[in-house]
């Protein structure tokens, strides 16, 4: 049983120290930073690799204000979710690696935060997004081009007919596959621009693009008098809905603007990181000479536990994933601080018992019951503010932005995870290693 | 048993003096305020070889840029502008590529509306508002008298004072910037300085408990001998931390761990020798 269990904690401490190693290390084995395993044909998987924020990793931090001064109020809701799909449509024809789109209302004032992790051509990416949606009609040139390019890209002369020539587009079903399709309704002007465009492109394709990106690309039947068109294509549902919310927002713009805009450099952020790093190892270092050369065996105890806190809070940074700033990385230094303190809590009461004259058996024992009070207390009162700080029901009125919540995320996980090392492990660890001293 | 009360005189004269002189600096030089709270722009361009500031004024000056302040160190421009939009920046940076011959690498780009600040300021506000109520209701439960709760949330304040003071008094002769990141250190230090309060109340509490009404004074003077050495103990661990990353660590958070340092001293402070005496002075009222 003993054995048993010696076994489990072993695997445990190998899973840990697994997870946590960082991913610039390459060993023999290749180590993958990825779980996968299949139980009852349910897939889990998860991907253990450190996210870096902005600041760290470098990247642009755009946030956007939108004029809803034109904009109904019950069709406010719908154009700022279609406003961001249109982003984040933008954003990945950039191929930026997990953006970070938000909406954020701030009296009555709406925002769209932009978070580009990694991004280096900011300028680009501005201008890309700054645009509105914009629907446009394309058709063959006049001269010939070599047949075996792709149809779209053969498209190449713009027709003049575009999002502001439509009056609404909705979400239709083919009344013969059932399929569903997006219905264009054009205005006076789009409706003449649309039928000279199907007269004269009898039997050629015509495209539609949207910011650039083919929609389909049709070859026209007959000639389209009455002002209406549908896209159609292999949609589903959903993505049908998208395309009416985007082509609706191109045509009737959310005008937003740029109101800030952060951007750190790739090697800004590289520097600061190794520094800082190096700066918590020799931290680190002092702490646990500290403790070793004050408390002597009992220090080297807590030193152990402190190391054991390190990994299970990576761990656990890793697991969510939590994006990783330069102020949540100074809430975990603080969280250290206070790990370190339970354990000397612990052990000046520990000490205090012995000066009572009694055995260290006893004092332990004792000495841990005692300290409990003053850890609880003291941690659960650092816990609320770290509650009220991160903000977790996203109110109004407390802080949105994300570096005080960043900090007061880490600085919550730090001192949740320091209750069980500084109380639980120390403790075994005690047990462990004084049981054959008694 | 050491009768630390007896110098309360001395704990009041030293807050006194330090509070009294970031007092005086924000009264007389204020704060420097980051774009974060007044709206601007912050670059930060890596350069390929040295050029004269002189150099780099005169391109800002054709491009009729309104520079708040433009600093040089070795290869690299720290500018600051009113708010400048992406369109003008680009322009001036390729003006400054062209006439000076150089080759700029951004670093850092920022800019900042006006109105974003004021609006994180206020949110911020009642955050710590929210957060020293919610301190109050606890303790009040927890050590089972308004006493206890209303003399840490005192020595909170105090430590808030200390900090901001002595903020003020690193802007106007180091030239830091109050930004999020400084509202989030005195954030940290507020929860600290309970955290810290709170060790030493249990102590008290626990003799309360033990020894039945022995004067509030007496119990007070044992609590502060038996926890001083966890207290500086504790706070030395914190400061090996911190003053290994002012010194080591990024640039980018320099002031922001020197403002946790400045915290985590006071915080050590202000329990046993603000705190405390608040509290026995609270206690002895009360019993009059």
């Amino acid at each position: 049983m003993k054995i048993f269990k010696s076994i489990i904690i072993a695997l445990i401490f190998i899973g840990l120290i697994w997870v946590d190693l960082p991913e610039s290390i390459k060993t023999k084995y290749k180590i993958s930073s990825q779980i996968e395993f299949n139980v009852f044909e349910i897939n889990f998987k998860k991907d253990f690799t450190t996210k870096l924020g902005l600041d760290l990793k470098g990247g642009s931090s755009l946030i956007f204000e939108a004029d809803t001064g034109k904009v109904k109020k019950e069709d406010l809701n719908d154009a700022l979710n279609s406003a961001r799909d249109v982003i984040e449509r933008r954003i990945n024809f950039f191929g930026v690696t997990e953006p970070q789109i938000q909406t954020v209302k701030t009296g009555d004032k709406y925002r769209l935060n932009v978070d580009l992790p990694g991004i280096n051509n900011y300028e680009e990416a501005i201008k890309l997004i700054g645009q509105t949606a914009q629907l446009t009609f394309r058709e063959l040139p006049g001269e010939k081009i070599a047949t075996n390019t792709p149809i779209f890209l053969q498209l190449t002369k713009d027709t003049g007919l575009s999002g502001i020539h439509i009056l609404k587009s909705t979400v239709e079903f083919d009344s013969q596959t059932g399929k569903p399709q997006v219905g264009l309704k054009f205005n006076q002007k789009g409706t003449e621009l649309f039928a000279s465009i199907t007269k004269r492109n009898i039997g050629k394709p015509v495209g539609i693009f949207l910011d650039n990106i083919p929609l389909t690309t049709p070859n026209v039947q007959t000639e389209i008098p009455d002002g209406s068109a549908v896209i159609t294509g292999n949609f589903t549902t959903d993505e049908t809905k998208k395309l009416v919310i985007a082509i609706n927002s191109g045509a009737l713009p959310l005008p937003i603007k740029l109101v800030e805009q952060k951007n750190i450099g790739p090697s800004l952020g590289e520097v600061e990181v190794r520094k800082s790093v190096y700066a918590g190892a020799v931290g680190l270092i002092m702490v646990l000479l500290f403790m070793i050369i004050y408390y002597g065996r009992l220090g080297f105890i807590a030193s152990l536990g402190l190391l054991i806190y390190g990994l299970i809070s990576l761990f656990i940074f890793k697991a969510i994933p939590l994006v990783l700033t330069l102020p949540g990385v100074a809430g975990f230094i603080l969280s250290i601080g206070m790990a370190v303190d339970s354990n000397i809590l612990i052990f000046e009461r520990i000490k205090e018992e012995q000066r009572k004259g009694r055995s260290f058996d006893i004092a332990v024992r004792l000495g841990f019951g005692r300290a409990i009070d003053a850890i609880k207390d003291a941690n659960v009162t650092t816990l609320t503010v770290a509650f009220i700080l991160f903000n977790p029901l996203n109110w109004e009125f407390l802080p949105q932005f994300g570096m005080v919540r960043g900090f007061a995320l880490t600085l919550a996980i730090g001192v949740g995870t320091s209750l069980f090392t500084g109380v639980v492990i120390t403790k075994r660890l005690i047990d462990m290693f004084y049981k054959n001293k008694i | 048993m050491i009768n630390f009360l007896k110098y309360r005189w001395l704990y009041f004269l030293i807050s006194a003096v330090v509070i009294g002189a970031g007092l005086f600096s924000i009264t007389k030089w204020g704060f420097r305020y980051s774009i974060d709270f007044t709206g601007g722009s912050n670059f930060e361009y890596q350069i390929n070889k040295v050029v004269e500031k002189s150099k780099i004024e005169k391109v800002l000056d054709l491009n009729k840029i309104s520079v708040v302040s433009l600093k040089l160190q070795d290869k690299n421009i720290l500018l600051r502008t009113k708010v400048l939009d992406q369109n003008k920046e680009s322009l001036l940076k390729k003006d400054l590529e062209a006439k000076l011959k150089i080759k700029i690498t951004v670093l850092r780009s920022e800019t900042v509306g006006p109105i974003l600040g004021k609006e994180a300021i206020n949110k911020t506000l009642i955050a710590s508002i929210l957060a020293t109520i919610g301190i109050l209701i606890y303790m009040s439960f927890a050590f089972k008298g308004f006493n206890f709760a209303f003399s840490a949330v005192l020595a909170m304040l105090h430590d808030l004072l200390v900090v901001v003071g002595t903020y003020s008094l690193l802007g106007h002769f180091f030239g830091a910037e109050v930004d999020t990141m400084f509202v989030t250190a005195v954030l940290t230090t507020m929860s600290f300085s309970v955290h810290d309060t709170i060790v030493i109340f249990d102590k008290i509490r626990e003799y309360h408990k033990e020894q039945g009404l022995i004067d509030s004074e007496t119990a007070a003077n044992q609590a502060l001998t038996e926890t001083m050495v966890r207290s500086l103990n504790n706070s030395m661990t914190i400061v090996f931390m911190l003053l290994s990353l002012t010194m080591m660590g990024g640039s980018t958070i320099r002031f922001f761990i020197m403002t946790l340092l400045i915290g985590t001293i006071t915080g050590t402070y202000s329990s046993p020798f603000v705190a405390t005496p608040i509290l026995v002075w609270l206690e002895k009222h009360r019993n009059k």
